[in-house]
C-alpha cells in the first residue's frame, strides 16, 4: 500500500528546499548554471519577471515544451507558474509532471475572486501572501508553501521586508490574544478559524514560508533569512544582472551563512553589475503585481 | 547536525523530543567536539557543493575514518555515496553503494508507505519518501536493512547508516534510536 500526493509528501518537499534559493530560469541553459551554482530548484518560465513587466499584455503559463526542455537538463526539482484561479493551467503543468506550481500574481489572473483548489491536486503548490490572513486562506485551498509577494522584477527588496515582517507581526499578535479573541482576529483577517488557533497555539505558519518579489544581492537574501524566511526565491535578480553564475553562487552562500557578516562579506565583493530595477515607489498602483490575489 | 541546507530542523526536532543535545554545522570548526554527524533531506547537489566550498568536507571525512558515526537521509545518503548514477556532483562517498537520484520518479509520484526495517521491533515504520533515490548496488561490507519494491533503501556500513527516506518527518523515534545507539557504542570505544 503506497499513499501518492498526501499532504505529508506534499508539505515535505517544501521542508527538504529550506535554506535554499530557487532562482527563475527560461531556457535549459540558464537551468545549468542555476543547478551548478547550488540552487536547490528553479522556476521555468518563458520571461522573468522584469521582462513581462516591461512586456506588458497577458502574461500566461509558459509553454510546456520549455518548461518540457528546462526538466530535461537539469536534475533538481522543476517548479513553474499558472494564472491565478485558472486551475487548467495548472492540470497541464501537473500532466508534464512539474515538482511544483506556483499559482502566482507575476501572471495576469485568471480569476477576479478564486484562487485554484489546490487540494484537487497530486503536485504541490506554492502561493504568494502579503500577510497572515492571505497565507491562511491560500493554506486552506490547499498551498504546501507560501512566499511573500514583495514586488516581482523591480529588485527592490521592500515589499518583501513589509510582508515578511507583516506576516511575523500577526504571528506574535496572534500568540498574544486570548482563546475567546481569536473568533474575532480570524474574522477581521478573512483567515480560516481552525488555522488561526493552530497559528496562535504554535506560533509559525503551518508550511514553510520563503521570501521572493525583490531580492537581488547577498545582502537582500540573508536580510530576509533573518528576518525569519525560511528561504529565497530569486526571480529577476540573477539572470538580469551582469554575471549571472557569480552572483547565482554568492547569493546561495548568503542564505546558508546568513548570519555571518564575514562570509557575506567575502560573497559580496566584485560581483559585477546588479539589475538595474524599479524603484517601488515609482509604480503606480494597477502596476503593483501584489495586488493580484483574493 | 549539518546545516548547510535541508530540512536539519526537522532532525533536532526529534533529538529534542528524545533529550539528545544537537548542533549546527556549517563550517569546518563547527566540526569540533561532536559525537556524531546527521546530514538531512534537502539537494543533494547544494549540499554536496557547500561542504566543498566551505571547507567542511575534509576535516570531516578525517572524523569518519576514524570512527565518527554518521546519519543521512534521502539527501544525506546520496552524499554518502561512493558512485551516483550518471552524476559527478561532490560529495562525501564514505558508503560502498551504488545509488540512483530521484528513482522513484519525480514529486508527484513522490509517497508514503509502511516499511519493515530490519533490527527495530515494534511493527514497520511509517517512511515518507519525497524524490527519493535508492540504492542499486552496493558493495560486501554493507548491510541492508529495509527494502521497498524489491530495491534497497536503508543500509548500513560500520560507523555510517542512511536512509532513502525521511524519519524526520514521522513522530516515531525509533530510526534516529538505532542511530544513538550508534553513537553511544563509538563513545564507549573512545
Amino acid at each position: 500500500m503506497i499513499d501518492k500526493g498526501t499532504w505529508t509528501v506534499k508539505k515535505g518537499l517544501a521542508e527538504m528546499l529550506k535554506g535554499g534559493v530557487i532562482m527563475d530560469v527560461t531556457t535549459p541553459e540558464q537551468a545549468k548554471i542555476a543547478e551548478e551554482a547550488g540552487a536547490v530548484a528553479v522556476m521555468a518560465l518563458e520571461k522573468v519577471p522584469a521582462d513581462i513587466r516591461a512586456a506588458g499584455g497577458v502574461a500566461r503559463m509558459a509553454d510546456p515544451e520549455i518548461i518540457l526542455r528546462i526538466m530535461d537538463a537539469v536534475t533538481i526539482p522543476v517548479m513553474a507558474k499558472c494564472r491565478i484561479g485558472h486551475f487548467v493551467e495548472a492540470q497541464i503543468l501537473e500532466a508534464i509532471g512539474v515538482d511544483y506550481i506556483d499559482e502566482s500574481e507575476v501572471l495576469t489572473p485568471a480569476d477576479d475572486q478564486h484562487h485554484v483548489n489546490k487540494h484537487a491536486f497530486k503536485v504541490p503548490f506554492v502561493c504568494g501572501a502579503r500577510n497572515l490572513g492571505e497565507a491562511l486562506r491560500r493554506i486552506a485551498e490547499g498551498a504546501a508553501m507560501i512566499r511573500t509577494k514583495g514586488e516581482p522584477g523591480t529588485g527592490d527588496v521592500i515589499e518583501a521586508v513589509r510582508h515578511m515582517r507583516q506576516m511575523n507581526k500577526e504571528i506574535r499578535r496572534l500568540q498574544s490574544l486570548r482563546e475567546e479573541e481569536l473568533m474575532a482576529a480570524a474574522k477581521e483577517m478573512g483567515a480560516p478559524y481552525e488555522l488561526v488557533l493552530e497559528v496562535a497555539r504554535t506560533g509559525k505558519l503551518p508550511v514553510v514560508n520563503f521570501a521572493a518579489g525583490g531580492i537581488a544581492t547577498p545582502a537582500d537574501a540573508a536580510l530576509l533569512m533573518q528576518l525569519g524566511a525560511d528561504g529565497i526565491f530569486v526571480g529577476s535578480g540573477i539572470f538580469k544582472s551582469g554575471d549571472p553564475m557569480k552572483r547565482a553562487r554568492a547569493i546561495v552562500a548568503a542564505t546558508t551563512h546568513y548570519n555571518d557578516p564575514h562570509v557575506l562579506a567575502e560573497v559580496s565583493r566584485d560581483l559585477g553589475e546588479p539589475m538595474v530595477g524599479i524603484n517601488i515607489s515609482t509604480l503606480e498602483l494597477v502596476e503593483r503585481m501584489q495586488e493580484r490575489g483574493w | 547536525m549539518l546545516a548547510l541546507q535541508g530540512a536539519f530542523r526537522e532532525h533536532r526536532l526529534v533529538l529534542e523530543r528524545m533529550g539528545i543535545k544537537s548542533r549546527e554545522v556549517k563550517k569546518a570548526e563547527h566540526l569540533e567536539g561532536i559525537d556524531g554527524l546527521i546530514i538531512p533531506g534537502g539537494e543533494s547537489t547544494t549540499i554536496g557543493k557547500l561542504l566543498v566550498d566551505f571547507g567542511i568536507r575534509e576535516p570531516l571525512l578525517r572524523l569518519i575514518e576514524k570512527g565518527l558515526p554518521l546519519f543521512g537521509t534521502c539527501a544525506g545518503m546520496i552524499v554518502m555515496a561512493k558512485e551516483i548514477v550518471g552524476s559527478r556532483q561532490p560529495r562525501l562517498g564514505v558508503m560502498d553503494i551504488v545509488v540512483r537520484r530521484n528513482a522513484f520518479g519525480r514529486q508527484v509520484d513522490s509517497f508514503e508507505t509502511d516499511l519493515e526495517v530490519k533490527g527495530i521491533e515494534g511493527g514497520p515504520v511509517r517512511a515518507v519518501f519525497i524524490r527519493a533515490p535508492y540504492i542499486e548496488a552496493a558493495g560486501e561490507g554493507v548491510e541492508i536493512l529495509a527494502e521497498f519494491a524489491g530495491k534497497a533503501v536503508m543500509a548500513r556500513q560500520e560507523n555510517c547508516l542512511a536512509t532513502a527516506f525521511h524519519p524526520e518527518l514521522t513522530s516515531d523515534n525509533r530510526i534516529h534510536q538505532l542511530f544513538i545507539q550508534m553513537v553511544e557504542d563509538y563513545l564507549r570505544k573512545k
